[in-house]
């Protein structure tokens, strides 16, 4: 590993001016340091933010959650009132890593993690992520993870976690304090980017940006439901996953907030789909035009052609699970 | 004093079975357990060596070629860099298990994407790490080398030993009433040992100590003394805890012969451990297979032909190659056979042994053909199977050795209720879940190997035995203790087990199975030499002296051992030697594997519900640890069914998925409450203590027992492992 200087952040705007002179923010560690042992990431300078205080979970005004950044995954998926009124997100969290991670593993963290694709993690290979305009080797590698929607010829690379899949279900958003000391709030949808031709922004963060929270709305009504679609039972990524929120009106949908995991650079949210299923009567007629919807402009790229036609049947019984009678709130 | 035992003709006494101590066979706890539960056994990166530096490998970037230039200049003397070792003698590929000799030397020569090529020596781990990333090799890059396996312009060979043509498999097919002609896919494997390899090496003047994490010593002291131009003599191999090897730890390995040759070079001990990705890259992979199987048979059912045909990977000019066929040869019947091994010549990591080389595969894939043909006639598959167990070896016409074959497809089927379970594939459904059944037989060759070992009866009454077998987390220091014990009459407590010291008696290591059989043989003839010097101070015939609780004679009679010894220990060495029995005889050890599959009819997960394994393999040492063996092996055969698979991009030949994140073993979710069965079973002609070896039977069919049950849940054949979600779910019902 690269060497670096490692300094402990007394409070946030310590933090945020360390890191607005290009010092990069540890919390868990669980991510940052493998990457930085691969040397596919070598910060010069770690500052540590685990001294701030921002592991509290805590009811807004509005009668909704604000998740310090620092909230440790295993605490917030354990956590009464998510158990409770935001089940699909402790389920998200519970799905991920394992117990051990979830331990060390932050909300902030866990928003920034970075792709797990294959050939970013191997510093031989060419790859316009980790090194801006040096190619992209996944394009026609091995792609089993790959993205298959909203993808770039620069990158197909996906967001790899669980728990912002959730939370973009949820309309969360994500609390940010800049350098200068703006906070600013910003959808957990809009928080992650596609990646066009800048793979090596994830997300909207710009220097010295510190996470400090994630707001959860007031509680949601309707059913929730969190299905994850991997390679073994536990302990791998989604190969596709979905985060439901769903409400009936009688024998209609009235609401439905759906995110998919595994499939894109970001959770992926269509509102067009959300659209044609809001007043109808749930039916496999209808499932399967939402699939088409949703998947109208999916591509596989080989090995992952297949996630296409896994993410259509995991909507259409995701969605009839949700819509079945008897479906309590 | 010297017992030796050449296995020519049986051994029928069954002498373990005449003691009373009560220890063999028992469910003994590891005595070394505690020690390696809270952290105080030394593994091979734990040794506290003053003065230590450490190195790390950089690796090639291309695929194939030369190196041109190591820039090292740049790097030495600063960040703590101490050393950029180049020599000629570092080795491109790890050696075979029991090569005896150096494998290839001469990293400058690229045979494949990640070959070690030069090691980076620094003050810290960190430092050598770092030093190995920004190392700069220049190459001249070849550009023939070959990735693809099945490509057209692969180079292939065919091992003269590996083809069979017995009788007219074409005609057998065209007259048969059931055929099977199918060709399956198995991927590349690797061991992923918990423990990756490490080597500390450290000299004194000419002497070398190398402390490492290796299966076989009395090999690797010689491969590794020849990569060093040295004497063996001159070199003293320490191994005694091993964190599972699999067979990635059968040879020597780039990182002991690269500490060495640093540690010499700086004057310093260097250690050198490998990263996960390195162990992936460097260390010896499970080749890919293609099997064409064709099975032809009458209406009874009785085997006509089997033809198996095989293709296997390697890199040019390795000897190795994945024996597929080496259960075919034996276990079922049939006149006509064609059986045969084509190796392609890749440029990819080395193949060798990776735990039951040839059956694990060859099994998994014969025992799926076995369950096509039991469809196609219409014979439930336990029957089928027992109705193709020969009455002698169908090409070498030899008798078999104790064989529990159909005995463990009986017990199997019984205690799994088999008869009882849904025949008709698809129809079975649980919610979500298509549930289905499935069955497989196991086989493995036996394989005795010479041993030493030296058992000392210390003047206090207490024993010690000493050799330089390897403790790979299999048990050896249990079942050892425990037939010392047995054979002695000493409690457990009263015996020390020391392993894994090229000081000690020599032995053939932890590999292929024959650890425990061939080195417990050796314990055995030297204790059974004591025995007979302490029957002649008691004036008795060794088959009269009974030992007990450390006194010798029985009832009031009954001395201490101590008072006989008088103050004076006796020590034997035990040397056993394999013989006739095992050419003429074919020896092996067999099973039964019973699984019940749930498939996710909305995705194509598989869940495996329960799993029963039911196996032979001669006297059972010790019921946990071989119970945990079976365990293992069952596991790994989950993993090859459902997960495990190692990805090559054929673009440059370099393993994509070099960690364990995405090279998938089972984790506990995966795998269901298992139930291992041993039979009661004397194999007199395997060895003086009548066990065969057991550490690999659990894996070799494993896995088609979980395909050939997502065939009863789907009515779906995946030919191409492992069974993924993608390769189900064209064919599953509508959504
Ligand atoms: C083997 C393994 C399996 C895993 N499986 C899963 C899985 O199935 N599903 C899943 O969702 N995840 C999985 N993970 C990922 C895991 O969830 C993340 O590693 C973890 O959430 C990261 O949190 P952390 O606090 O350790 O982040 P760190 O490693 O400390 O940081 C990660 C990144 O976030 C930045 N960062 C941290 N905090 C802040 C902040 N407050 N503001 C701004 N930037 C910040 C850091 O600078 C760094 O770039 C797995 C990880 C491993 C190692
Ligand atoms: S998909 Fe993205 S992360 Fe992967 S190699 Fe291409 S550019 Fe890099």
């Amino acid at each position: 590993m690269k060497p670096f200087t490692y300094a402990k952040a007394n409070d946030r705007a310590d933090a945020t001016s360390q890191a607005a002179d290009d010092a990069t923010f540890i919390a868990g560690g669980t991510n940052l340091l493998d990457l930085t042992k691969l040397e596919v990431m070598a910060p010069d300078r770690l500052v540590d933010i685990n001294r701030l205080d921002l592991a509290e979970i805590s009811e807004t005004d509005e009668g909704g959650l604000r998740i310090g950044a620092l909230v440790s995954n295993s605490d917030c998926a354990a956590h009464v009132r998510v158990r409770q009124v935001y089940p699909v997100l402790s389920r998200a969290i519970l799905a991920g890593a394992s117990g051990q991670l979830r331990n060390k593993a932050t909300t902030g963290g866990n928003l920034c993690q970075r792709t797990r694709c294959y050939y970013f993690y191997d510093t031989a290979m060419p790859c316009n992520k980790r090194e801006p305009g040096s190619g992209c080797q996944a394009l026609q590698g091995f792609n089993r993870i790959h993205a298959i929607l909203g993808a770039s010829e620069a990158c197909i690379a996906t967001y790899p976690g669980d728990m912002a899949v959730a939370m973009t279900a949820l309309d969360a958003a994500v609390e940010i304090e800049s350098a200068a000391g703006e906070v600013r709030l910003i959808p957990v949808r809009d928080f992650h980017r596609l990646p066009g031709d800048h793979p090596e922004k994830d997300n909207i963060l710009e220097a010295g940006d510190l996470i400090t929270a994630v707001i959860l709305p007031p509680p949601v009504t309707g059913r929730q439901i969190y299905r994850k679609v991997r390679d073994r039972a536990s302990y791998a990524f989604a190969l596709c996953s979905m985060a439901a929120v769903v409400e009936m009106d009688g024998d209609r949908i009235a609401s439905a907030a759906l995110a998919f995991g595994g499939l894109a650079h970001k959770p992926w949210r269509d509102e067009a789909v959300e659209a044609l299923l809001v007043g109808e009567k749930p039916s496999a007629a209808l499932f399967g035009r939402a699939a088409d919807q949703l998947l109208a402009e999916a591509r596989g790229y080989g090995s992952n052609d297949f996630k296409i036609a896994l993410t259509r049947r995991v909507l259409i019984a995701v969605l009839t699970e949700a819509t079945q009678e008897g479906a309590a709130a | 004093m010297t017992a030796h035992q050449k296995m020519d003709k049986a051994d029928e006494r069954n002498r373990l079975d005449d003691m009373v101590q009560g220890l063999v066979g028992t469910p003994m706890d590891r005595p070394e357990g505690p020690l390696k539960v809270s952290g105080q056994a030394t593994y091979a990166h734990e040794w506290d060596v003053p003065d230590m530096l450490y190195g790390v490998l950089a690796r090639a970037t291309i695929s194939k070629g030369r190196v041109t230039d190591v820039a090292s200049s740049g790097l030495i003397g600063k960040n703590g860099v101490r050393a950029v070792i180049t020599d000629d003698r570092l080795l491109r590929r790890p050696a075979q298990g029991g090569a005896d000799e150096a494998p290839a030397q001469g990293a400058k020569q690229v045979d494949y994407f990640g070959q070690p090529i030069a090691l980076v020596v620094a003050e810290t781990f960190e430092q050598a790490r770092h030093g190995a990333n920004r190392l700069e090799i220049s190459y001249e890059a070849e550009g023939n080398a070959a990735f693809d396996p099945e490509a057209e312009d692969t180079d292939t060979d065919l091992p003269e030993d590996d083809q069979l043509d017995q009788g007219d498999l074409d005609q057998a097919m065209r007259d048969a009433a059931f055929t099977v002609d199918q060709v399956y896919r198995t991927p590349g494997h690797n061991s992923a040992a918990m423990e990756p390899h490490c080597a500390i090496a450290s000299w004194d003047g000419d002497k070398l100590t190398l402390r490492g994490s290796y299966q076989m010593l009395n090999f690797n002291i010689n491969e590794l003394a020849d990569a060093l131009h040295i004497v063996p003599d001159n070199i003293h191999m320490l191994s005694p805890y091993v964190g599972g090897g699999f067979g990635s730890k059968l040879g020597i390995s780039p990182e002991a012969v690269s500490a060495a040759l640093a540690a010499k070079e700086v004057g310093q001990p260097v250690c050198v451990a490998l990263s996960r990705p390195q162990v992936f890259e460097t260390t010896m992979r499970r080749s890919e297979t293609r099997q064409h199987v064709r099975l032809a048979c009458g209406e009874d059912g009785v085997l006509t032909g089997i033809g198996h045909e095989c293709l296997v990977s390697n890199l040019p000019g390795e000897g190795f190659y994945e024996p597929v066929t080496q259960a075919t040869h034996f276990l079922y019947g049939g006149k006509h056979r064609k059986l045969g091994i084509e190796v392609a010549r890749v440029n990819r990591t080395c193949g060798g042994s990776v735990r039951a080389p040839g059956e694990a595969v060859g099994m998994q894939v014969l025992e799926n053909a076995l369950d096509e043909l039991a469809e196609a006639s219409g014979i439930d598959p336990v029957e089928l199977r027992k109705r193709n167990v020969p009455d002698r070896h169908p090409e070498q016409d030899i008798p078999y050795s104790s064989r529990r074959f159909v005995e463990a497809l009986d017990e199997g089927a019984r205690r799994f209720q088999w008869d009882e379970c849904n025949k008709k594939p698809g129809s079975l459904r649980e919610g979500d879940w298509l549930i289905g059944h499935g069955m497989a037989g196991a086989s493995r060759v036996n394989i005795l190997s010479e041993a030493k070992a030296r058992v000392t009866l210390q003047a206090d009454g207490s024993a010690l035995v000493e050799t330089d077998m390897t403790d790979i987390g299999t048990g050896t220091y249990a079942i050892l203790t425990q037939i010392a014990g047995e054979m002695l009459g000493l409690p457990a407590a009263k015996v020390e087990t020391r392993l894994g010291d090229t000081d000690f008696p020599r032995g053939p290591g932890s590999g292929g199975s024959w650890g425990a059989a061939s080195t417990g043989s050796a314990v055995f003839l030297a204790c059974e030499e004591i025995r007979g010097t302490i029957a002649e101070a008691m004036g008795i015939e060794e088959d009269e002296l009974t030992l007990a609780d450390g006194k010798a004679g029985k009832g009031e009679a009954a001395r201490p051992l101590a008072d006989i010894l008088a103050g004076k220990p006796l020590s034997a060495i035990g040397h056993i030697e394999p013989g006739q029995t095992l050419e003429e005889m074919q020896q092996a050890t067999y099973g039964s594997y019973f699984a019940e599959v749930a498939v996710n009819a909305v995705t194509g997960e598989t869940r495996v519900r329960r799993m029963l394994g039911v196996f032979g393999a001669g006297r059972i040492l010790n019921e946990k640890t071989a119970t945990s063996q079976c365990y293992g092996g069952m596991i790994w055969g989950i993993g090859s069914a459902l997960t495990e698979e190692l990805v090559f991009d054929n673009r440059d030949g370099h393993i994509v998925n070099h960690d364990l994140a995405e090279y998938h073993i089972p984790v506990n979710l995966d795998v269901p409450q298992i139930e291992v069965v041993l039979l009661e079973e004397r194999d007199e002609y395997a060895s003086p203590i009548q066990a065969k070896g057991i550490g690999e039977l659990g894996i070799c069919g494993a896995a088609a027992a979980v395909t050939n049950a997502i065939y009863n849940a789907t009515g779906i054949r995946v030919r191409d492992y492992p069974a993924t979600l993608d390769k189900l779910l064209a064919d599953l019902p509508e959504a």
